[in-house]
């Protein structure tokens, strides 16, 4: 049996997951918080963008800036009025103030997109390239696994080997600590909000092409992008986006070879094996504290 | 003093009552004798926002244009009819909510409804119970119509799963040779009762299938899927979804660069099909009951011109979409009021008699003969569709 077409379909695929998991890892390295409706920060990029694109005819090269600049803001705005007041009191009703965020903006999309799914064109998703027969892809489903590998070790780097990284990492160690050397704990947690909102709308912009923009775009994806950041150990931008990956392939594996029936059963049974066995995720660390 | 003001306050009132009911007689004096009878009230539960506002709007054109010419012949038993509607959103309750109030309060004769399987399903057991004629002119579910219950008051002008499963196999058969159908199904209800009533069609047709694969309704990609139906020999594809999944699997079929011949049931026609699945949208043909493209009967081009005079968006059949939701609630609308006539009243046991007893009727989709009878709700069968297929923007009969 051939499983070259399940194996890159599920390689573009996990990266898609990887893309958007690696907004919780940011939040989460920060300040041990996550927004939980990433998913709709997803189809809140993709749906701006097919407003500033397809209806109303900008250039991408404007248009794209202005949909990340617009999630960055969604993104603090979601820690100003949701997260904050919530951690402020030691209460842990963040978890599901984000979700009740996401529900009022998956049904504010509802209302101004519509429910009629629509094309989002891009000369990325056009012409596949034939890497064997029965295995095409879209340039675009390439192109995401890279965008999504240089983003994990950017991450990575900035968190590990500039001063900004390591004073962010401070905050979530000890925000005290942090705000007596001079640290701004507020402004730096807002921050990795905006930052986690951005890469859901990078994941929205690039994942439209390929699917259909709709006001449900992201829910599916926002729970196995939640997967994949558990199973690749919330604290390492490496292991969510090899999670991601990981989880695509074990999807798209298992359908080609056992058939769609299958398919969500043993996939998620299997990312329950995986947490058994490695407790703090592929690459997480001991000690972290899970969510 | 107090029982005085009270005494007073009566007369008045009584006074303006009398005043008021004089000036209502001279009112309807004035009007004539068009309004000394009440109109019979149809009622339509139906999806009037949201995705599905289109096919709503749909059904409420065919059925005004059918009002229109019953009325301009002097209506149904001396009096006029007139349509109310209710939007259900798509949602079941609000459905059932809707029917409910248009039965109790408004007291519709006989009700249309249902765009959607689930919406149809909850108002069923109310309009039994209820001993009022229900019209379903879209929902496709089989038990919408064969729902065990006795009597039963739904009916239906359109497809049936069932009927689609059966006309698909055929079709596939006939244009296709198709030996070794793979199907392709939305991971719903919907996509369910058909896998049912397809594999029943394959198997009275003798033939066996490469095999049954599912796909949620928001996939990204169906190639895992569609690889197994190709490694298994699939010859041609069964599809049914909705719009937007429907064009999932013909994106992935693109990519995998396997373009086998796609037989599927109506999902396709409910939105952007063609801008959703590219150009090779049009490799797949789904089912209808009726275009308004070709050659029309005397019907057809009838409703055609009063359709261009009602309503200034429509210049051609092109702009008469989804012409399904047309067609069928037309054809109901005259199928209803034959009823409403025969029976001789608005009594909801005897119009459901009616319908049983209509001989003739020559419509939009069909002549029908004896359309309706206890064991057959259904007015349309697997030999009354036709098959289509997207150009450009526009859905156009394919030659059968």
């Amino acid at each position: 049996m051939n499983l070259l077409p399940a194996l890159v379909s599920g390689l573009a695929l996990g990266s898609m997951y990887g893309l958007l998991a690696l907004g919780f890892h940011v939040t989460y390295a920060v300040s041990g918080t996550v927004n939980f409706s990433q998913g709709s920060s997803m189809t809140l990029g993709a749906v701006l963008g097919f407003f500033f694109v397809v209806l109303w005819g900008w250039p991408f090269a404007l248009a794209a800036p202005m949909v990340l600049i617009l999630c960055a803001l969604y993104g603090a705005a979601v820690e100003r009025f949701v997260v904050r007041p919530f951690v402020q009191r030691g209460s842990d009703n963040w978890l599901m103030a984000t979700v009740a965020v996401g529900i009022i903006v998956d049904n504010l999309v509802l209302f101004t997109f519509g429910k009629e799914p629509r094309s989002f064109p891009s000369s990325l998703a056009v012409r596949p390239i034939q890497l064997a027969e029965g295995a095409g892809v879209y340039p675009l489903q390439l192109i995401i696994p890279v965008l999504g590998f240089t983003l994990a070790a950017a991450l990575h780097l900035l968190l590990r080997r500039t001063r900004l990284g390591i004073a962010m990492l401070a905050v979530v160690q000890n925000p005290d600590a942090a705000r007596l050397m001079g640290i701004d704990v507020r402004r730096t947690i807002a921050t990795s909000y905006a930052v986690s909102a951005v890469l859901a709308g990078i994941a929205g912009l690039l994942i439209a092409p390929l699917f259909n923009v709709s006001s449900d775009m992201g829910t599916l994806f926002g729970i196995k992008a939640f997967a994949a950041a558990i199973i690749g150990g919330l604290g390492s931008a490496w292991g969510v986006m090899l999670a991601g990956v990981c989880l695509g392939v074990i999807e798209s594996l298992i359908t080609s070879t056992l058939g769609s029936v299958y398919t969500q059963i043993l996939t998620f049974a299997a990312v329950i094996l995986i947490l058994f066995a490695l407790p703090n995720g592929l690459l997480g660390q001991a000690g972290v504290k899970k969510v | 003093m107090a029982l005085d003001r009270l005494a007073g306050f009566a007369t008045l009132s009584r006074r303006r009552a009398l005043g008021l009911g004089a000036a209502l007689a001279a009112t309807s004096v004035l009007v004539g004798p068009t309004l000394a009878a009440d109109p019979i009230k149809i009622g339509l539960v139906t999806a009037l926002s949201g995705q599905s506002a289109r096919a709503g709007e749909a059904l409420t054109r065919g059925l005004t244009i059918a009002i229109d010419e019953i009325n301009a012949k002097g209506g149904v038993l001396g009096r006029k009819l007139e349509l109310v509607r209710r939007d259900d959103e798509s949602n079941p309750s609000k459905g059932l909510l809707a029917a409910r109030e248009l039965v109790q309060r408004e007291k519709v004769a006989v009700l249309f409804g249902g765009l959607d399987t689930p919406v149809a399903l909850a108002i069923v057991p109310f309009i039994n119970s209820a001993k009022v004629p229900f019209i379903d002119p879209w929902a496709a579910g089989t038990n919408i119509t064969h729902n065990g219950a006795n009597p039963n008051f739904a009916f239906r002008v359109s497809a049936m799963d069932d009927s689609v499963d059966k006309a698909m196999v055929q079709y596939a058969v006939k244009h296709f040779s198709a030996k070794k159908p793979g199907l392709i199904l939305v991971n719903n209800p919907w996509g369910e009762s058909n896998e049912r009533g397809l594999l029943a069609a394959l198997k009275e047709a003798n033939i066996a299938p490469a095999g049954v694969e599912k796909f949620e309704g928001n996939d990204v990609d169906v190639v895992p899927q569609l690889t197994r139906l190709k490694q298994a020999g699939a010859d041609v594809l069964f599809l049914v979804g909705n719009v937007g999944p429907s064009s999932q699997v013909v994106k992935s079929l693109d990519r995998m660069g396997w373009m086998p011949p796609i037989v599927s049931h109506w999902g396709p026609a409910g939105g952007r099909f063609t801008e959703l699945a590219g150009p090779s949208a049009r490799n797949v043909i789904f089912v209808q009951t009726y275009s308004f493209f070709g050659k029309q009967s005397p019907v057809g081009e009838r409703v055609l011109a009063a359709l261009k005079a009602k309503y200034p968006d429509i210049k051609g059949p092109g702009d008469i979409t989804p012409a399904v939701g047309y067609a069928n609630a037309y054809d109901g609308m005259h199928l209803a009021a034959l009823a409403i006539a025969k029976a001789g009243s608005t009594n909801g046991e005897a119009i459901r008699e009616a319908l049983f007893n209509i001989d003739r009727y020559e419509g939009l989709i069909k002549t029908y003969e004896r359309p309706f009878s206890p064991t057959n709700p259904d007015a349309l069968n697997e030999n009354d569709y036709i098959w289509t297929r997207f150009e450009d923007n526009q859905i156009v009969p394919v030659t059968n």
